[in-house]
């Protein structure tokens, strides 16, 4: 167990905030450290035809880097954040409808996809869309020589031979909901890295708690 | 009357077997399809490969053409895999440019490539700044039948293990390069990654290998990659319903089963096409 303490650092500082834009039902904005993400959730809209499912709504998500077009990179998160936020709402409430989940990359320093979960799940708070769990995400970075670095920087990603594991942890019995990985790690480093994400998701699920508490209590 | 209550209940259908512990089409909770493993099927390519993994059949041809190396990595040359899933392989799929499902299996093997450190890029570069190969990797679904992505990384694999390059000097005098037909040899390849694809049923039940049918029916599905030396080099699970730490472990030992299983196909059908010839 000491070995874990050893090897884990903190979390960067985060923050958010809500309900900034005006248009869509729900919005956010999640910062940890220097990353930024802004995100915009429209739902339970209309649906094209083409795309509407019969018993429940349909999850799209688009991820817009800060510069130039979404490409193939960016599929594969939508991909990933899509699926989470789809496994996390309660579909079937709303069918033949649509849910939107607009995330805008303000700034990139390393966690991109960790920040855009977080972002996303604020967000879909914020629109009060019903969800059977709240989910959070924490990305590890596992150096050459085997140590875990919590929410990597852009810089400690780039380093060579760094793997990369990104985790979305439910907020019922902290498991694993979506995961990520880039670079090569043993069996042992994931479960570690498994081990201190769950961990660390206590810490961001109680600031999603103090958050949600402070907007809708009446003591200021 | 059977085949009424598959089109009817689909989920109830396939819930009645998982019940009794084995699926539709008679195999087990971790059985494979039978996979069949064919090399140099297409003849203009430099190196090609075809497999089947039960009615999934996917094919890979590599073309190494020269290039300059990109400005921030003089001294390596580059792959570039590209998944296609025409209309041809499943109803699912529209002619046009490349849907959802094609782009996130491409970057998923350019991931895969990167971090099973499969290849050494420098040995592709044959002058620093000035000449390299670039190694087009396209990888074309025939039939869909679920497990997509395992297919492509058997498929690419096997292609890059029978890719011949040929041989490459630049002519000091015209500084042009001069591309000898004649001698050609293979590339050298570091790792064997293999991958294992599972779907998850009702939050509980995990399968093996699963058909579209069961794809569009599960509630999960998750892909480990691993290599000979049991690294994993991809664990892609990208959202849907949660997964415990022992049933994750679960799915890395059949996992690792798998790798044992498709290093020994791939290495038995390379080494029939040398005593071939």
């Amino acid at each position: 167990m000491t070995e874990l303490d050893q090897s884990c650092s903190v979390l960067r500082e985060y923050g958010s905030e809500q309900s900034l834009l005006s248009k869509p039902d729900g919005s956010s904005t999640f910062v940890q450290g220097d990353t930024s993400i802004l995100a915009g959730v429209y739902g339970p809209a209309e649906v094209k035809v083409s795309k509407e499912i019969y018993d429940r709504a349909t999850v799209e998500v688009l991820i817009q880097p800060k510069m130039g077009l979404p490409g193939v990179r960016e599929r594969t998160r939508e991909q990933c954040v899509r699926e989470t936020c789809k496994a996390a709402l309660l579909l079937t409430l709303h069918p033949r409808s649509s849910v939107t989940v607009i995330l805008q990359v303000i700034h990139d320093d390393g966690s991109l996809l960790s920040c855009c979960l977080n972002a996303a799940c604020m967000a879909l708070m914020d629109a009060g869309l019903p969800m059977s769990h709240l989910f959070c995400s924490v990305t590890c970075a596992i150096s050459k020589e085997g140590q875990i670095i919590i929410d990597p920087t852009a810089r400690q990603e780039k380093v060579r031979r760094t793997a990369l594991l990104t985790f979305a942890i439910e907020s019922v019995e902290c498991n694993v909901l979506m995961s990520s990985t880039t670079g090569s790690f043993s069996v042992q480093e994931l479960q570690q890295c498994i081990a201190i994400s769950q961990k660390a998701s206590e810490q961001i699920f109680q600031f999603y708690r103090d958050s949600v508490k402070r907007r809708y209590s009446k003591i200021k | 009357m059977a085949a009424g209550f598959k089109t009817a209940e689909p989920l109830e259908y396939h819930r009645s077997f998982l019940k009794e512990n084995c699926r539709s089409d008679g195999r087990e909770l971790g059985e494979f399809r039978p996979t069949t493993l064919n090399i140099s099927s297409i003849s203009t390519a430099d190196g090609s490969a075809l497999v089947k993994i039960g009615n999934t059949t996917v094919i890979c041809g590599i073309k190494a053409e020269l290039t300059m190396p990109p400005s921030d990595a003089p001294n390596k040359g580059y792959m570039v895999p590209n998944v296609d899933l025409p209309p041809l392989c499943s109803s699912k799929f529209r002619p046009g440019p490349p849907g959802e499902q094609a782009q996130a299996a491409s970057q998923f093997i350019a991931d895969v490539i990167e971090s099973s450190d499969l290849i050494n890029m420098e040995e592709l570069c044959i002058e620093k700044s000035k000449l390299c190969w670039v190694l087009y990797c396209d990888i074309m679904c025939l039939d869909y039948d679920g497990n997509l992505l395992d297919a492509c990384i058997i498929v690419l694999l096997a292609a890059l293990k029978n890719a011949q390059l040929s041989e490459v000097t630049i002519n000091k005098e015209t500084d042009l390069a001069e591309v000898d037909i004649q001698k050609k040899k293979p590339l050298k390849i570091n790792r064997l990654p293999v991958g294992s694809s599972f779907a998850v049923f009702d939050d509980s039940i995990i399968i093996v290998d699963p058909t579209a049918e069961e794809e569009s029916l599960s509630t999960a599905l998750l892909t480990v990659v691993t290599d000979e030396e049991d690294r994993l080099c991809a664990v892609h699970k990208p959202g849907g319903t949660s997964l415990s730490g022992e049933k994750l472990q679960h799915c890395i030992n059949r996992a690792i089963t798998r790798n044992k299983e498709i290093s020994k196909l791939v290495g038995k059908v390379i080494e029939s096409t040398k005593t071939a010839k």
